[in-house]
């Protein structure tokens, strides 16, 4: 069972939350609500599961809800109605000490502006959570100084936040929260106050940090490039409710309702779809046991012009095409003789953005390589062309390795 | 109607009697107060002014200048300030006002500090001590000493009982207010993290107002003093 799970959680705003609730099941708009009312609807009925090593994205437009939510798991704001469960037991009903120990040890959060102490050091700074805990001076300085190490920040431990950049800042406040080694990470647009290149290089080492430590990360954002970046399921938000959890695959490509179409539709594809995506299988000639005739017999069939030449383990040799098959054949050569070795490789996880320039530069499809740098699937111009051409229906249309070469 | 607002209420027999009330039946501890304040201040004095006055010129020069910054004017007004006090024969009257403010200052801090906290933690308490702290602030500092000189007699602790009430205000105010403003996302950080009522207050809350607090009482005993001065009883 999921370690962290989300049951019917509410939350309204204000006073006459019954009155509140009643409009909202019938249907009315937040605007309606908060006229009638003068309570507003935070969140509501939201339900959910987050998986061990998993980074969770909840997304949606300003005012949608995330922040009330994110603070309902560790109840910096009382739920209305509804369950958190951590491990076992239910946040929404603990007592102060049963929350404090949970706030202590189970789950830590990482702030948008970062919160960090201005009268502290980054080393103090690093060393709260564990000094909240009572963890004793020696200790806690020790893995203070471990966790701005590992972020390459220890040079900087007796400096004061407010002399650090607001990347650096915020790998301090990343510290902070792991050096308290909490299962589960509570991030509300904590890259978000940083311009565009520390913030990809932060959702860069957030994700190289997940690979290593596998936390249960719930993250906070309203940027769909970011959620789609570093998700590996999206919660899409709007008005305090869910409209729809997948994979950011799935939300590109099955939208639940109208707003999810719409709210997706301007994402740049090309910076969220990889080669892996997008990419055909290979048609594929293994140099070990076939030879020229099976080539051209099989370029025929496919009607294409060139196949990509392979071993028995999927190691790529270089590419055939139909006159050095036909070469081959007439002056009796092996495959491997004629075979054209300058074929471009790209791995299964380059974006698309990625791509563009090495196919319009490239005679030959690109071969899509595992880590394992085995052959995977091939690239052409065409199906670059129809990923970026909104594709909601499956992928793109199998072209083979039809190109004109 | 009209009869009533011709009729004077007699507002200044209740407090009249009020005062005699309060000296009579409260004169033990008044003056108790006033033999231990009494105490207390004249050896603070004694302290101070057993200090050779050149000592402690060198003393409070060097003092302004680590305190200001390292600035060397501010350390050079201070050595001519005090040279010029000395030449005028003001000494002992200087070492009366800086005890008069170091112990209504310290006083104001055990009061008000505590007080401003509380204030800070509850909206009710706020709502209450508000309007007192208001009305405390209208008056001018040497008002209080009216009732200080009617129930501790002539000397320096009514001088410190105006100062206290005077400064009282703006202590609890700042810490109020210090506290109040250090920013949600903070108090938040804090509180994710586990912590305690106690330990959000010490160690959030009073290191975040501390210069708001302390920043505002030296001056307003300076101020309170100055007030006072023209004004105080002969001791
Ligand atoms: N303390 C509060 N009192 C009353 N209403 C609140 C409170 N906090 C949030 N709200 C309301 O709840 C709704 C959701 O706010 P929330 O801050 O969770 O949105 P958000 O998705 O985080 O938006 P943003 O992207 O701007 O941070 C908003 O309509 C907001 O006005
Ligand atoms: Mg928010």
């Amino acid at each position: 069972m999921s370690r962290v799970r989300v049951r019917n959680l509410t939350k309204v705003f204000g006073k006459r939350t019954q009155q509140a609730l009643e409009m909202v099941k019938e249907g009315k708009s937040k605007q309606e609500i908060l006229e009638q009312t003068g309570a507003t609807v935070g969140v509501h009925n939201v339900s959910f599961d987050v998986e061990d090593g998993e980074i969770f994205v909840i997304m949606g437009l300003s005012g949608s809800g995330k922040s009330t939510l994110v603070r309902l798991i560790n109840r910096l704001i009382e739920p209305t109605s509804g369950s958190v469960y951590i491990n076992e037991d239910d946040v929404s009903k603990m007592s102060k000490d049963e929350l404090r120990q949970v706030r202590r040890t189970k789950v830590n959060m990482v702030f948008q502006n970062f919160g960090l102490f201005p009268k502290r050091t980054v080393l103090e700074n690093a060393e709260y959570g564990l000094e909240i805990r009572g963890v004793g001076k020696k200790e806690r300085q020790q893995k203070a100084e471990q966790a701005l190490d590992n972020s390459g920040l220890l040079s900087y431990k007796d400096q004061y936040p407010e002399q650090l950049s607001g990347g650096m800042q915020q790998r301090v406040g990343l510290a902070r929260a792991l050096a308290n080694d909490s299962e589960i990470l509570l991030m509300d647009e904590a890259f978000s106050a940083l311009d565009p290149l520390i913030r990809r290089d932060m959702q860069d080492d957030l994700l190289e940090l997940q690979e290593k430590v596998q936390k249960i990360i719930i993250f906070i954002t309203h940027d769909l490039n970011e959620a789609l970046r570093i998700g590996n399921r999206i919660a899409l938000m709007r008005d305090g409710k869910i409209m729809q959890i997948g994979t950011g695959e799935e939300i590109l490509t099955n939208p639940a309702n109208d707003f999810v179409r719409e709210f997706t539709e301007d994402v740049d594809r090309s910076k969220v779809l990889t080669a892996e995506n997008i990419m055909e299988p290979a048609l594929t000639i293994n140099v070990e046991t076939e030879g020229p005739n099976v080539a051209l017999q099989r370029m025929r069939k496919e009607e294409v012009s060139m196949l990509l030449a392979v071993d028995r383990k999927r190691d790529l040799k270089g590419s055939l095409t139909a006159e050095s098959a036909l070469d081959a054949r007439k002056n009796e050569k092996k495959i491997t003789e004629v075979l054209d070795k300058n074929v471009q490789k790209i791995s299964k996880d380059a974006l698309v953005t990625d791509i563009f320039d090495l196919i319009y530069n490239s005679p030959t499809p690109l071969a899509v390589m595992n880590e394992n740098d085995r052959l995977i699937g091939v690239v052409v111009r065409g199906s670059v062309i129809g990923a970026m051409t909104d594709k909601t229906e499956g992928t793109a249309e199998k072209e083979g390795v039809n190109i004109d070469a | 109607m009209l009869d009533f607002l011709q009729q004077e209420i007699p507002l200044p027999n209740w407090i009249d009697s009020g005062v005699n009330w309060l000296t009579e039946h409260w004169s033990g501890l008044f003056s108790i107060l006033q033999t231990v304040g009494e105490a207390v201040m004249n050896f603070t004095t004694n302290t101070l002014s057993a200090v050779p006055p050149l000592l402690m010129m060198v003393l409070l020069t060097v003092a302004a200048f680590f305190v200001f910054n390292r600035k060397l004017g501010f350390a050079f007004f201070t050595l001519i300030g005090l040279l010029f006090i000395y030449n005028q024969g003001m000494w002992a009257d200087l070492m009366n006002t800086v005890t008069l403010v170091i112990i209504s200052s310290l006083v104001a801090i055990v009061i008000g500090v505590p007080l401003g906290i509380l204030m800070s933690k509850s909206e009710t308490i706020q709502n209450i001590v508000k309007p007192i702290l208001d009305f405390m602030q209208t008056m001018p500092g040497f008002v209080y000493l009216i009732p200080a000189v009617a129930f501790f007699g002539i000397g320096m602790v009514p001088g410190v009982f105006a100062s206290v009430i005077f400064s009282l205000p703006p202590t609890v105010r700042m810490t109020n207010l210090g506290i109040r403003s250090i920013s949600t996302e903070l108090v938040e950080t804090s509180d994710s993290f586990g912590d305690t009522a106690w330990q959000r207050l010490f160690k959030l809350d009073l290191p975040m107002a501390k210069e708001n607090i302390f920043l505002r009482i030296v001056p307003d005993g300076l101020l309170v003093t100055r007030h006072l001065s023209s004004h105080q009883p002969a001791h």
